[in-house]
């Protein structure tokens, strides 16, 4: 007997204003842009997500209308519109990277470039040293001995509040603050989700990519076995001192990074390490000029598409 | 007789168009690479630069429930129109020009799930070139910036002017006209459900003309829909080649 798994199909949706839903129709050739005010659908069947008008009554109105450009991303029955350009809209278990704007009661508020500044409270951090307790009032006294205003931080989002808001958390040993590298930011639209955001390039440096298109490019780190010395650490600002190397390293991947959000390219490690390896053959100091970003980012794209062939 | 006629006896405007055509119109998209989302047009001689920064954090904590803040900045270059002039700090004119602005995107942001309610937008407008028309040039520029900010919208906001002179309407208005007697009809229009969001009038009109142009100004509107998709749609084929 043949037995099939029902899983998630996604497919383009059929031109619109076409009542009869074409399910193979569109997966390839260009995509379906739609833009505000667009009718996607007029067939009771669907529902629709982000990026479209929120109708009260579906069995009254079935239309579902676009309230944003972009393109029509459908899951089964589920219909929503993907941007490409737009502030980042925080989903729950996203990786961000982010910078503390203020401080409030028992709450730091993180700035990811996001709709609404996101809080992170005193209860959703692992003090230093691992412990884990009720969090005290001396606690409170001491919030900006971990993290200050301007500090750059690396936290998940773990729930939203009812405005809109995201509560961020930092329990693990990959979150904390950030130091040893740079920033670089790209449009959100561009990381995509993947397995680990905490990436080791081949190129010996360590990258965050953040969902919300914030990039920390660091030296590479080798987590500590004890889980209490790496918590230790991810307190700590103070930057190590780099070697020259070092330094060339993280620039060179961070100009890379510039460069693919130029070209509005996809961001992962694997695209990241192929311009970075084109980007070998120029001198560091040229990677500024927008020709040679240019021609890096065709050699990594022929690469990557050579590399999926085989 | 005045000096030269609005409508000349072969049926051609001062700027040499027929009573009913709008004048060259080109936009774009992505004009600015720090702000969330920009736009430039350029109708005739009017050219206008809009900045959208948000939806974003308020600076100031207000208590709204009726969707997003929006604030709206509008200016004037003071080398944009033929006479030089210096700008006033507080220029009553222009504070009323962008609260007309502000009210007219005010409720076609659709907010709650996508965006905020409690986050702020901001738009800057920039006329750089005056030759009439410049309301209608920065709302629709507006409404590209918008779309471009990826702010989410019930539909496009359409602008465009007609004014009314001996027996015909006149579409899309420059600066001669305007400032020679011709009562001119701002519409602002949401060209899908034929809503209006901004009608404005500031001389007088006789009402038995009203209907007629406001209909030529609705159509002006229509055919500026169908411009500004055509950029916006443009403008996302081309991020949407490497980007997926």
């Amino acid at each position: 007997m043949h037995i099939s798994i029902s899983r998630p199909v996604r497919k383009g949706v059929a031109a619109s204003g076409d009542d009869d839903m074409d399910v193979d129709g569109q997966a390839h050739g260009a995509a379906h842009v739609v833009t505000p005010g667009e009718v996607i659908t007029r067939d009771p069947a669907f529902a629709g997500g982000l990026g479209t008008i929120p109708t009260l009554d579906r069995s009254v109105d079935p239309t579902i209308i676009a309230s944003v450009t972009g393109i029509v991303d459908r899951v089964n029955k589920f219909i929503r519109v993907q941007q490409l350009r737009a502030r980042y809209h925080g989903e729950v278990g996203d990786v961000i990277v982010g910078r503390v704007s203020e401080l409030g009661p028992k709450r730091w508020k993180i700035d990811f470039g996001g709709q609404l500044d996101g809080v992170l409270t005193l209860d959703s951090i692992s003090l230093p040293g691992g412990v884990q307790r009720r969090k005290s009032e001396s606690d409170e006294l001491h919030m900006r001995e971990y993290f200050a205003e301007g500090d750059l931080i690396c936290a998940e989002i773990s729930s939203r509040y009812r405005d809109g808001a995201a509560q961020l958390n930092m329990r693990g040993k990959s979150f904390g603050k950030l130091r040893n590298g740079n920033l670089v930011t790209v449009p959100s639209s561009l990381v995509k989700r993947s397995k680990s955001h905490f990436t080791t390039l081949s190129c010996g440096v360590d990258a965050v990519l953040g969902m919300n298109g914030w990039i920390w490019v660091r030296k590479h780190e080798t987590m500590a076995e004890d889980q209490s010395i790496q918590q230790e650490t991810n307190f700590n600002g103070q930057n190590d001192p780099l070697t020259e190397r070092e330094r060339e390293d993280i620039a060179r991947v961070s100009n890379c990074i510039q460069a693919l959000g130029q070209a509005n390219n996809l961001i992962n490690d694997s695209m990241i390490s192929y311009t970075y390896e084109a980007a070998l053959e120029y001198p560091l100091k040229e990677l500024i000029r927008d020709e040679v970003r240019e021609q890096i980012v065709v050699i990594a794209r022929s690469e990557l598409a050579s590399a999926m062939q085989q | 007789m005045s000096r030269f006629d609005i409508v000349s006896p072969e049926g051609l405007r001062v700027d040499g168009r027929r009573p009913p055509e709008l004048r060259r119109l080109s936009c774009r998209t992505g004009v600015f690479a720090q702000a969330d989302g920009s736009a430039y047009i350029e109708q005739g001689n009017t050219k206008c630069l809009v900045a959208v920064y948000g939806p974003r954090e308020p600076s100031k904590r207000l208590l709204t429930e009726k969707g997003p803040t929006i604030n709206v900045e509008y200016n004037v270059a003071s080398f944009s129109s033929g006479e030089r002039k210096t700008k006033m700090r507080k220029d009553r004119r222009l504070m009323e020009i962008a609260s007309v602005i502000k009210q007219t995107f005010e409720p076609i942001i659709c907010y709650g799930q996508n965006v905020a309610s409690r986050s702020e937008i901001d738009v800057n407008i920039q006329i750089l070139q005056l030759d009439g028309g410049a309301l209608h040039a920065a709302i629709n520029a507006t409404t590209l910036a918008m779309i471009d900010a990826g702010v989410p919208m019930r539909d496009f906001v359409c602008a465009c002017s007609a004014g009314w002179y001996k027996d015909t309407a006149l579409l899309d208005l420059n600066h001669l006209e305007e400032s020679a007697d011709v009562p001119t009809l701002t519409v602002g229009l949401l060209p899908k459900s034929g809503k209006v969001t901004l009608l404005s009038l500031e001389s007088r009109l006789h009402l038995d003309k009203f209907q007629s142009v406001l209909e030529l100004a609705s159509q002006g509107c229509e055919r500026m829909r169908d411009e500004l998709d055509s950029t916006i749609r443009k403008a996302t084929q081309e991020l949407a080649k490497t980007a997926l």
